[in-house]
């Protein structure tokens, strides 16, 4: 199946590309490598801004109500006096949470890695349309700045938070929050679906049809397999969310009922009949929860890649990593309804979905001993990328655990909504996918800019918050099964819980010095952009196809001919060679055999 | 505490910058040669350390919070009927989660320790192995199979709310930010209800149906009291936006839904004043006490009130996001004995009587 792509090509593209100019170079770019960059560049910056978010969360909760020099100066006539309004809290709630998900680690993860390694890794010239990457790109670019423009508007942005549940989002009158925030929200939401189906089409697409000759299926590297998978859940889930965005609008604007019923607020009765919230609840979730796999898959294809890289040792049990991404894949899409056990859904249908909804835990456990196992007489090389893989894998087993309390329905009663939940998914899929995206960025760096990250940043870095995410969402478990409930603005009125704001205190710490250091990882990504040292070709030795590529960009990825595939990507150590990696494009020797995977 | 924090961030960052541009002048000075942002030994070997550092760092902290925090979860004070069952579930799932925790935490950083990488050392080819995989993917599905089948039994027991045993039927409204409960009346049976017949001039503020017989005798109040040992059938309804109704303590909890009717059932075991009496709670108590005693010191001292003295009630919290105040949206549950409860109940109002303009 693997398409050839024969060097006519190649000369085509030297012939067009010459007469670049700045803008078809840097901003309206159709070159994967470019978009790449503008993808993590983009995420970056709205990373800054959901983390900045999240902060000023932890620093209400910790010391509610008390004025604040930061609120007053980043809030404005949200902290009259310096002291956080309820309203703002919410929005920040819902905005950190869209932000973080959405534009950081959907559209930065996986738009920055998929773009960047799917032509490179299976050894194409380029995307399969170059052109609808870039309209993604800059869809994906005007979504965040709609979602960011939601702070100006008067009343505020959406705060019914990042599931926006109607008939709190389709109620101006309910919320501040849910006039023009809520229109832009569901707008910029609609432009992002737009650009990420964009975006994932172009994935499956290319991996199909542009392998060159010899990647089959077979011989992928597991980032592949991720970001293909991944891109193929995406497919098959945006869309659901936008149906619901879209009936939602119709709610709000246009008088239709499909989630609204029987409604009496602020003394008039509302004409909305028929409608159910729990409708939306579903639509919502029927992206929602693959969502957390879009999000998290590709962390776990850039960790096999880096773990197996730097242990110097083949990927344990490729097939069965393989088998349980699809796996994953395939149960994300019928266990949404572990969000929904106490929504007032029949009780039979929370059997169900408790029985699919632990069912996941096998292909995840099978993928956590697998990382295990590749350490396992390994030669670790402790670069920061690697470093931020084990990072991933620990805080993976720690957060996914404690999705058997969470996945289970009777469980679930009493700890739905509270901060063990919270603690749950930040360590599961925000750090997780977090760290795979770190990992990615230090591992990849060199094949982006040339140019080496600072490793003893990088070092900084990693312990850092490796360190303060436990120290964050550790604890936070517990608060959680003492009963606190999520998205208060404040806990001062329930004195049952005046035992709990010493730990709240010791959190917002944690997260406060973890957030801070973050500063060392930016300052390492953006001066050694310009300053850093000037990579060689393979500089963490690896196997597969994009570092066979020159380190200076060029269109079409290979001067000349796309080299062709001869082995997989997990020939490292393998006995009968003098090095401890062979690339991919290296020939088996006269009587080696190939691995059958 | 502001200012505080303030200079702390900036310490903080501070500290960060300094550091940062100091390693970064040792970097750039190093007469390596070759790639020297690629680990060496020197690397593999501190953070291979550290990665046995960090295992030992989460195995404190996991200490530390099962000392300081362990009290605190709302196990084993359950007050209600099915709670002990859920306990039960909720204790065994915890103690397999911390002992493949333990195991397999210990496993990844003891390798990341035991493996760092050494210049000419060459890894093993290790690629596969069928039956370790079959292994662990087999042990992950017995122990999950026993859960799953414990977890469905405990859900069904606790969802399936039996007419038999005569429950008491007890209407939970919800609205932008308070609670109010309805009680059945003599004949235990609620009115019919829609937010459509809410008409505030007449005080009908549920939107009871007037003409409706079985409403005239329905009691509304603003706390929810419930006779110990005698199973409830609570009926939610929300007249705005979705609302949880959590009641920790009783291990239930539900989302009241605007236009539908969601119901949840359980049976009080522990009245308030026994609960009061439990040694655990005397400790929380106290605790808080000592907790608000110090924070009233600081008030004062500011000039303003000093914080009320602590005392255990049980709650109902609102527990889905619902708008600007749901941070205090909270209804106070009174669990106490048939007799008192039979005189609390004889003093509230008829629905027939609250109404005005007659």
């Amino acid at each position: 199946m693997s398409a050839h792509v024969d060097t006519h090509d190649a000369h085509d593209d030297h012939g067009h590309h010459h007469k670049e100019t700045f803008v078809t170079k840097y901003i309206f770019s159709q070159d994967h490598k470019m978009i790449a960059k503008q993808y993590l560049i983009t995420g970056t910056i709205m990373g800054v801004i959901g983390v900045i978010m999240s902060l000023m969360m932890r620093m209400q909760i910790a010391w509610p109500e008390e004025p604040n020099v930061i609120f007053k100066a980043l809030l404005g006539k949200w902290a009259p006096d310096g002291v956080m309004d309820a309203d703002i809290y919410l929005a920040l709630v819902t905005i950190h949470g869209t932000i973080m998900v959405f534009f950081v680690l959907t559209a930065g993860l996986s738009g920055t890695f998929s773009n960047l390694l799917i032509p490179l890794q299976i050894g194409a010239r380029d995307m399969a349309s170059g052109f609808l990457n870039m309209i993604s790109y800059w869809l994906f670019f005007l979504s965040s700045v709609l979602m960011v423009c939601s702070f100006f508007v008067e009343a505020g942005p959406a705060a019914a938070g990042w599931t926006v549940y109607p008939p709190l989002s389709a109620l101006p009158m309910a919320q501040g929050g849910s006039g023009a925030g809520m229109t832009l929200w569901l707008v910029s939401m609609a432009v992002f679906i737009a650009s990420s189906l964009l975006g994932s089409l172009n994935y499956v697409v290319t991996v199909i049809n542009l392998r060159t000759k010899g990647m089959s299926m077979t011989r992928l590297p597991l980032t592949i397999w991720a970001f293909f998978v991944t891109a193929i859940i995406g497919i098959i889930s945006f869309p659901v969310l936008l149906s619901a965005a879209l009936l939602l609008i119709m709610d709000r604007s246009f008088g239709t009922s499909f989630f609204l019923s029987d409604i009496f607020i602020q003394g008039e009765v509302l004409h909305y009949q028929g409608g159910s919230p729990v409708l939306f609840e579903h639509l919502f979730w029927f992206l929602g929860h693959p969502e957390v796999y879009i999000v998290l898959l590709p962390a776990l294809g850039i960790t096999s890649e880096i773990i197996a890289t730097n242990s110097r040792k083949p990927i344990f049990g490729y097939r069965a990593m393989v088998a349980s991404i699809l796996a994953i894949a395939f149960l994300s899409t019928i266990v949404w309804g572990h969000h929904m056990f106490i929504s007032g859904m029949n009780p039979f249908l929370g059997s169900v979905f408790t029985f699919t909804t632990l069912l996941i835990a096998i292909p995840s456990a099978v993928k956590a001993f697998n990382y295990i196992t590749t350490l396992w007489k390994g030669n670790l090389q402790m670069n920061p990328a690697m470093l931020f893989s084990i990072g991933l894998v620990s805080t993976f087993i720690t957060g996914g655990l404690t999705g058997i309390i969470l996945g289970d329905s009777a469980l679930d009663i009493n700890v739905h909504d509270t901060y063990f939940v919270v603690a749950h998914f930040h360590l599961v899929m925000g750090i997780s996918a977090l760290y795979g995206m770190f990992a990615g960025i230090y591992h990849w760096f060199p094949k982006m800019f040339g140019r080496m990250l600072n490793k003893n940043l990088g070092y900084i870095h990693f312990w850092v918050t490796a360190v303060c995410a436990y120290g964050v969402f550790f604890p936070m478990h517990f608060i959680g099964m003492a009963g606190l409930p999520r998205r208060y603005y404040t806990n001062s009125n329930f004195p049952l819980f005046d035992d709990l704001a010493n730990a709240n205190v010791v959190i917002s710490v944690f997260a406060l010095v973890g957030g801070a250091f973050q500063i060392v990882f930016l300052y390492n990504l953006f001066s050694s952009i310009f300053y850093g040292k000037k990579t060689t070709q393979n500089p963490w030795r690896s196997n597969t196809m994009e570092w066979t590529a020159p380190v200076e960009h060029m269109h079409g990825n290979w001067p000349g001919e796309i080299p062709h595939v001869h082995r997989w990507a997990y020939d490292y150590s393998k006995p009968g060679h003098d090095e401890d990696f062979v690339s991919q494009i290296t020939p088996l020797k006269e009587g080696e055999e190939e691995l059958q995977h | 505490m502001t200012a505080l924090l303030s200079i702390l961030v900036l310490v903080f960052i501070l500290v960060a910058i300094w550091q940062m541009v100091k390693i970064f002048d040792l970097t750039q000075s190093g007469k390596l040669a070759g790639n020297n942002q690629v680990a060496n030994d020197t690397d593999n070997k501190i953070n291979g350390y550290l990665m046995l550092g960090f295992l030992i760092f989460i195995y404190v902290i996991t200490i530390i919070c099962f000392v300081q925090y362990g009290d605190l979860p709302l196990m084993s004070n359950s007050a209600a009927e099915h709670g002990p069952g859920l306990d039960n579930l909720m204790i065994i799932s915890m103690i397999v989660i911390f002992f493949v925790q333990t195991v397999t935490q210990y496993l990844l950083h003891y390798f990341a320790y035991k493996y760092r990488g050494e210049k000419g050392k060459k890894a093993v080819f290790f690629a596969d192995n069928n039956k370790l995989e079959a292994i662990w993917t087999i042990i992950p599905v017995i122990v999950l199979a026993g859960l799953i089948i414990q977890g469905l039994f405990t859900w069904n027991n606790i969802m399936n709310v039996s007419l038999e045993n005569d429950p008491l039927v007890i209407e939970l409204y919800a609205q932008q930010f308070s609670w109010k409960a309805r009680y059945g009346g003599a004949d235990n049976t609620l009115g019919k209800a829609n937010v459509r017949l809410i008409d505030i001039d007449r005080a009908n503020v549920l939107g009871l149906d007037e003409a409706d017989p079985y409403a005239k005798d329905d009691i509304i109040t603003t706390e929810l009291h419930l006779p110990v040992g005698r199973p409830v059938l609570f009926k939610m309804r929300s007249q705005d936006v979705l609302h949880s109704a959590y009641m920790p303590h009783f291990r239930a909890q539900m989302n009241c839904v605007p236009g539908m009717i969601t119901q949840f059932g359980f049976t009080p075991t522990v009245t308030t004043e026994e609960m009061r009496e439990t040694p655990e709670m005397i400790d929380k108590v106290q605790n808080i006490n000592k907790i608000r005693v110090k924070k009233s010191k600081a008030l004062v001292a500011k000039g303003e009130d000093a914080l009320e003295r602590y005392e255990f009630d049980y709650l109902l919290l609102c527990n889905k996001i619902c708008g600007k105040s749901h941070y205090n949206m909270q209804m106070k549950i009174v669990v106490e004995t048939q007799k008192e409860y039979d005189a609390w109940i004889k003093e509230q109002k008829l629905f027939k009587n609250s109404l005005t303009n007659n």
